[in-house]
């Protein structure tokens, strides 16, 4: 196990402690570079979720120098990450709780209108045109194409509607609990998911059930 | 617009709960006035495996999480 200091990417000293029993790997990838390389994967969830570029820098910052504390506790890149992601949520949420008012209060550009506009339906309450069947999802869910157009579908969504939604999908939380946080009343939560939902339904439908073939993002 | 029996829906109402489960609990009579909907209209399960599907790959992309290229 090797120790020396180096400047890392983002600036500060950092210990380069090697991993000691990598399998199948005779140069084991130094940690501070492991963290380098992740911390770009985690940029892109903060950035995703907090819409905000200082915040998502900051509580990447936090997540990467919290990992820095304690290098000896990851024997596998794999745990490595797992954990920097867990640090980050509770760096994404205590964001959140910071910035509460700004986060639940940027305009959207879809406040006006009836919720379920996207979805046409005609004066009796019936469907004008009946929804599409979207298949076989599990085939779907194995591209990682599909997964890039979902990204870029919840990268789309009024920054709002974004957070409120990926805090539900991403970060796990209960309805409730993004109340307390944010001190939002329940029904503006939930017009902000369910204008969310049907967003990102009407997104995916456009850019990748209605021709998975052609793959083609036109957003 | 209300239908006047108490258990029927339109398929604009059931859509409109269909999205609201996904974030709260539904009270007993939506739920089953959104089941009994369900089981005599051909649009609405539709758009419920829609919803399904999305959240399915919620989940995924949640554990997935980008993994590396």
């Amino acid at each position: 196990m090797g120790i020396y200091p180096l400047r890392g990417a983002w600036g500060e000293r950092l210990e380069v402690i090697t991993l000691g029993t990598t399998m199948n790997s005779s140069a084991p990838i130094p940690f501070a570079q492991q963290l380098a390389e992740l911390r770009t994967y985690l940029l892109k969830f903060a950035r995703l979720q907090l819409r905000n570029e200082a915040w998502a820098e900051d509580a990447v910052s936090e997540a990467v120098l919290a990992a820095l504390a304690k290098p000896q506790s990851f024997s596998q890149r794999s745990q490595l990450k797992t954990w920097l992601v867990g640090i980050l949520k509770h760096k994404i949420i205590d964001a959140l709780r910071l910035h509460g008012r700004e986060v639940s209060s940027s305009p959207s550009d879809d406040d006006e209108g009836d919720l379920l506009d996207t979805l046409s339906f005609k004066p009796d309450g019936h469907f004008v045109q009946a929804p599409a069947d979207w298949g076989n999802p599990e085939q779907d869910l194995g591209s990682r194409q599909f997964f890039e157009v979902l990204e870029a579908c919840a990268d789309k969504l009024p920054a709002t509607q974004g957070r409120l939604f990926l805090m539900r999908e991403w970060l796990e939380m209960s309805s409730d609990d993004i109340c307390k946080e944010l001190a939002l009343t329940p029904t503006n939560l939930y017009v902000q998911l369910h204008r969310a939902r049907l967003r990102l339904r009407e997104c995916l439908e456009l850019n990748w059930f209605a021709n998975p073939a052609s793959q083609s993002l036109t957003l | 617009m209300k239908s006047s029996l108490p258990f029927m829906r339109t398929c604009k109402e059931a859509s409109a709960l269909m999205l609201a489960r996904e974030d709260q609990n539904l009270p007993m009579q939506e739920r089953l006035a959104l089941r009994l909907h369900l089981a005599i209209c051909a649009a609405c399960p539709r758009f419920e495996r829609q919803l399904l599907t999305m959240r399915s790959a919620m989940r995924q992309w949640r554990n997935y999480a980008g993994d590396d290229k």
